[in-house]
This record gives C-alpha cells, sequence and structure tokens, in this order.
C-alpha cells in the first residue's frame, strides 16, 4: 500500500499572529514556522502503517515556497519514504490546492491519501474533501482511529453529535483529527538520514494546473479585543457579581 | 438569486442552527429553500418550512440519505445547485464534510466559516484561530459557504406556507459504508446554543472530578464544555469540546475552570459575553480575557459555588 501525505507549512502553533499595520494580512516577519500539527499528525499515521507492515511506501508532498521544502524534510525525518515539492509563490486557495494533489494523486497512484483537517492558518478545513471529490474517491474526515481490513479503510470520526465509523474502498482520503495519534519527534540519526532522501521538484503548469483564485481579501483586521475584567476573591463575590453587576444568573 | 440552505438534523427533528444559517442567507437574498435530506424525515421538513424567509423546502426523503454520507449527498445537490446563487449550511462537521466536495465538483471555491455578510458576494471570515478577521470577496458563480452559526440569531419563524417539493432522486453508491455512530445523549442544553457553559480543563484532573462540573451546570441550567487536553486525557468525549477545532460558543456566561487559556482555546469562546475564570495560576492567560477571575483551587470553590446557587 502506498500513502500519499500532503503537508503544509505554516505558523507554528504557539505564535499568536498580529495582523499586518496595513491590514493586508497578518504579519509573517521573523515568525517561526512549522508543519500544520494536522499534518505531523498525518505523517505519524502513515507511518504507524509501514511499521505494521501496511504501507511500502510513504510520499510527502507540500506545495508552496522553497522554504517549505524543511517541512518536506522534517516529514521524511519522521518517517517519509520520499518527497514532491510543487512550488507556488504566495497564497493558494484550497481547490487550486486540491487540483494539484489531483495531479500528483494521478501520477502517483497512491491506496490512502492522509491530509490534516485543517490548516491553522487559514482555518479551510477543504482540501481533503476537494481532492476526494475530484478524484472520485470517499472521505473519512476528522479520524481520531484508523485501521485497515479486507481492502478498506475503516475510519472513526469524531462529529458533533459524538464518534461514526465508516468504511471506505481504497483508494480514500482520509483527515486527520488530534486524537488520532501522538507525533513522535524525530531523532538526529533520522534527521541526517532524510537530508539523503529525495525531493523531486515540480512546477505547476508540469502538472498541467492553471493555479486560479476566485477569492480576494480585501482586508485583515484585528478582532475587536477583550481586556482583563476584575478579579475577585471568593466565590461569595463571584456569584454577586454575577448576580447584580453582570446579570447572566438569577 | 436564490439561495439554498442545507438543514442540520437527525431525521427526526431540525437542529435550531439551521435557523441561524438561514439568518445568515437572508443577508445575501430574500429568496431561501431549504434542502431536508435524510430519512422518514417529514417533520424536520415541517419544521423548516416554519422560518420566515424559506419559500420551499426539498425533501429527499429516502434511506440512502439516512447518515448523510458526503458521498451521497454531493451527488443529488450538483443537478440542483445551478439554480442557486449560494449554497450554504452549518459549519457543524456535517457541514464542513459535505460542502467542500459539492463545491470542488462545481470547480468553485468554498469560504468557510463566515461570520459576517457584507454584500452578496462579500463575507467576513476569522483565521488563524480567530486572532484575525478577513473581509473576502467571492467571484464564484455559486458560493458555497459555511456559517459559523454562534455569529449569527435564529431566524424568526413565521406562517410557514413554503410548499414542500420531493426530490425523486436516489443517489446508490458503495465507496463508503456507515457502518455505526456512538453519539452522546444529554440532558442538558446543547452546547452550540447554551445560554451558560460551564467549560473544564485539565486541571479537573480526572473523569471522576467532571462530576464536581455537572453539579455546577445542572443548578445553573448550563451546558458542559471541555479544553482538548480534557478530551485528550479522558475525562469527557469529544463532543465537548470548545475551540479552533472544536465547537465554537458564544454564550452570555461561560465559566473555565481548570482551563489555562491556550490561543487554540480561546478560539472557540472568546465571543462569549461574560468570560468567568477560575484557576490557581494567577498568571494563566485565560485571566487576560476573563470579566471576572477567581484565583483559587477548583476543589474548593466548585462546592462553594454550588452551595451559594
Ligand atoms: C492544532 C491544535 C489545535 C488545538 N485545538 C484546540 C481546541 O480546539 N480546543 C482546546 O481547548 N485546545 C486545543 N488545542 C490544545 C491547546 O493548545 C492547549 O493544549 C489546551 O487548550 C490546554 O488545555 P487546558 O487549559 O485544559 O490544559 P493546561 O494548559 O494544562 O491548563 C490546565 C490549567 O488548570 C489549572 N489548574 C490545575 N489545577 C487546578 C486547580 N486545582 N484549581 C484551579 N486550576 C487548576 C492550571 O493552573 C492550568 O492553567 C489545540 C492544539 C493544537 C496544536
Ligand atoms: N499548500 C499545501 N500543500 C500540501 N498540502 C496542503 C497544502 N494546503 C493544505 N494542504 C493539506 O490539506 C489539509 C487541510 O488544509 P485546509 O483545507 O487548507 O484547512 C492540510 O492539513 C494539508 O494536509
Amino acid at each position: 500500500m502506498k500513502i500519499l501525505v500532503p503537508i503544509k507549512r505554516v505558523v507554528d502553533a504557539n505564535i499568536k499572529v498580529r495582523v499586518a499595520a496595513d491590514n493586508a494580512g497578518v504579519d509573517l516577519n521573523n515568525v517561526k514556522m512549522s508543519m500544520n500539527p494536522f499534518c505531523e499528525i498525518a505523517v505519524e499515521e502513515a507511518v504507524r502503517l509501514k511499521e505494521q507492515g501496511l504501507a511500502t511506501e510513504i510520499i510527502a508532498v507540500t506545495i508552496g515556497e522553497e522554504k517549505s521544502q524543511e517541512q518536506l524534510r522534517t516529514a521524511m525525518a519522521l518517517g517519509a519514504d520520499r518527497s514532491i515539492w510543487i512550488e507556488q509563490s504566495g497564497p493558494v486557495e484550497p481547490l487550486a490546492i486540491a487540483k494539484l494533489l489531483q495531479a500528483v494523486v494521478k501520477k502517483e497512484a497512491p491506496d490512502l491519501v492522509i491530509l490534516g483537517k485543517q490548516s491553522i492558518d487559514g482555518d479551510n478545513n477543504q482540501v481533503g474533501q476537494m481532492l476526494a471529490a475530484l478524484c472520485d474517491m470517499p472521505q473519512g474526515t476528522f479520524a481520531f482511529k484508523l485501521a485497515i481490513e479486507d481492502g478498506r479503510a475503516i475510519v472513526s470520526r469524531e462529529v458533533d453529535g459524538g464518534e461514526q465509523v465508516v468504511s471506505l474502498a481504497l483508494p480514500a482520503v482520509v483527515t486527520t483529527d488530534l486524537r488520532l495519534n501522538e507525533p513522535r519527534y524525530a531523532k538526529l540519526p533520522d534527521i541526517m538520514k532524510a537530508k539523503k532522501k529525495p525531493i523531486e521538484h515540480i512546477r505547476p503548469d508540469a502538472l498541467g494546473v492553471a493555479v486560479k483564485s476566485s477569492l480576494k481579501t480585501l482586508s485583515v483586521s484585528e478582532p475587536e479585543g477583550r481586556s482583563a475584567g476584575v478579579l475577585v476573591s471568593s466565590a461569595r463575590e463571584l456569584v454577586e457579581k454575577l448576580r447584580n453587576e453582570a446579570r447572566v444568573i438569577p | 438569486m436564490t439561495v439554498l440552505v442545507i438543514a442540520e438534523h437527525n431525521n427526526l427533528s431540525l437542529n435550531p442552527v439551521t435557523g441561524s444559517v438561514i439568518r445568515a442567507a437572508g443577508l445575501i437574498d430574500a429568496e431561501i429553500h431549504v434542502l431536508v435530506a435524510g430519512t422518514g424525515c417529514e417533520s424536520v421538513a415541517e419544521a423548516a418550512r416554519q422560518y420566515e424567509g424559506v419559500s420551499k423546502v426539498l425533501l429527499a426523503d429516502n434511506a440512502v440519505y439516512q447518515h448523510h454520507l458526503p458521498e451521497t449527498l454531493a451527488p443529488l445537490l450538483l443537478p440542483i445547485s445551478e439554480n442557486y446563487g449560494a449554497i450554504l449550511s452549518a459549519a457543524s462537521t456535517s457541514g464542513k464534510n459535505l460542502m467542500p466536495r459539492i463545491a470542488a465538483l462545481l470547480d468553485v471555491g468554498q469560504i468557510s466559516d463566515i461570520v459576517a455578510v457584507h454584500s452578496p458576494n462579500t463575507f467576513v471570515r476569522p483565521i488563524y484561530a480567530g486572532n484575525a478577521l478577513a473581509t473576502v470577496e467571492s467571484s464564484d458563480p455559486v458560493k458555497i459557504i459555511t456559517v459559523r452559526t454562534s455569529a449569527f440569531d435564529e431566524a424568526d419563524k413565521g406562517e410557514g406556507w413554503a410548499a414542500i417539493e420531493t426530490l425523486d432522486q436516489v443517489i446508490h453508491q458503495d465507496k463508503s459504508r456507515f457502518v455505526s455512530e456512538n453519539l452522546t445523549t444529554s440532558e442538558r442544553p446543547e452546547l452550540a446554543g447554551a445560554a451558560i457553559v460551564v467549560s473544564g480543563g485539565r486541571g479537573l484532573g480526572s473523569a471522576e472530578n467532571f462530576q464536581l462540573l455537572e453539579k455546577l451546570a445542572d443548578k445553573l441550567g448550563a451546558a458542559i464544555g471541555a479544553s482538548r487536553a480534557a478530551v485528550d486525557a479522558g475525562y469527557v468525549g469529544n463532543d465537548l469540546q470548545v475551540g479552533q477545532t472544536g465547537k465554537i460558543v458564544a454564550p452570555d456566561l461561560y465559566i473555565a475552570v481548570g482551563i489555562s487559556g491556550a490561543i487554540q482555546h480561546l478560539a472557540g469562546m472568546k465571543d462569549s459575553k461574560i468570560i468567568v475564570a477560575i484557576n490557581t495560576d494567577a498568571d494563566a492567560p485565560i485571566f487576560q480575557v476573563a470579566d471576572y477571575g477567581l484565583v483559587a483551587d477548583l476543589f474548593q470553590v466548585l462546592p462553594e459555588l454550588e452551595a451559594l446557587l
């Protein structure tokens, strides 16, 4: 079984971004960048399937600027066998990402594509579902458990009301939720080994995909801030304030 | 052009978040249709037609639609989508699952999680865990949109004169099969719509200790929420998670107990009207957004609060 894992370079999850002074976007100067946390979970899941002898090859792929190769190296240090870097600068909309990934799926014919459920910069939660649609594959989104049985993927999903299990014919698309696994840390020897693993460099036009955009960002603004209120000294004072000042309890 | 709203329901009753989506839809166009796809779901269609602004309910009633699998629903929607200028659903797990699939098949983008409508093609949506708000303009012929329902009041109920039209197409596919589900049932109000939410974090320390929160919630008629850490530690189910990747809530009162206030948690609750934080660590970031902070041990405070209410 061959697994394709699309990953994204994003602002590190521990950083609180600031809106840029010109309101055109957020300020990304000198900000720490990392692999999207949900993508790390996707890589980890693929590696576990390989360790169980269910997967034979793991290919990481990213669409992004030159520096996004750093995240491909991370993916390979964690266990991906090789990588594809589709060079594209500037923001790319989820549909275009999905089309580029569709071209990679055609080329590589993976049995399983594991993506993150959401990129933590754009908070889109779209690419996996779009890719599944374009490839006419079934989708198991927000997975917290994944098993391969009789040529089908059994995906346990986090849904608003609780949990749901679906069975998908392979090839299939799975997107990861936080509970799926806890990604390992790359060990130094693996980081060294990853430097020798191959990264294939492709340009979007070579895949026959025109990167279009239909969504224009007019402005980006800071949400209305909240300021710290008051400290109360006891449960009694808290109840009194909630009753008589905020009037949110009877 | 007319707007189509995808109803959120469990085949028996319409989830009130649909009313919030209808409110948002009304800001795009005055004519609204609602799609109810499911099985044995006439009562849902009946509830949907009660909303003001809804002129037609499309009812696709067949066993194949029971579990709302996107592999089945997307082909059902595709042929009718060209009648609409926009298709909206709640930014719920089922909306998030379905809508991008439709968008891709229509070769258009999706606008996720809108919190405001500026014009029929301009919307506001949070990005970076709500640390920024983007105003975006879509040039797509059909706008596929998911709505952050906590940002819109439920639409008003009217005379309920909307026509119910049945869709007879039956979509068969076997690539995706429903296996099972495990849905939590609770006597408490739904997290998404509750006026008061009492949330617990890692500070609670165990599933048993969550009962302390339950007692308080019962006194207040509140819903219970949790941080991701509490979910990961197995104290409560994932359906209670509040945050960037969980549920977004905006109640009148949010009480955070033993929650530090990570960016990802704040993303899910910082639009609450009044926020209360109870935490032993005076430096916990949650106090920076709290209207009322109590630096104290939750195991001492919770029983006191319960007794006072
Ligand atoms: C991609 C990504 C997405 C995420 N999405 C979410 C999300 O949607 N929702 C979410 O919540 N998190 C999310 N997280 C996790 C988030 O970053 C934090 O790890 C999490 O919110 C921490 O939960 P917590 O506050 O309960 O735990 P902690 O940060 O460990 O805080 C526990 C708090 O309890 C206090 N405490 C301990 N004992 C007591 C006591 N006896 N009395 C009073 N106070 C006490 C401590 O002082 C501390 O402040 C996400 C993380 C990532 C990377
Ligand atoms: N530029 C990209 N390159 C590769 N994969 C991506 C890219 N953007 C998004 N993805 C994948 O799609 C998932 C969901 O992203 P999104 O739909 O943007 O929230 C991510 O977790 C990645 O797995």
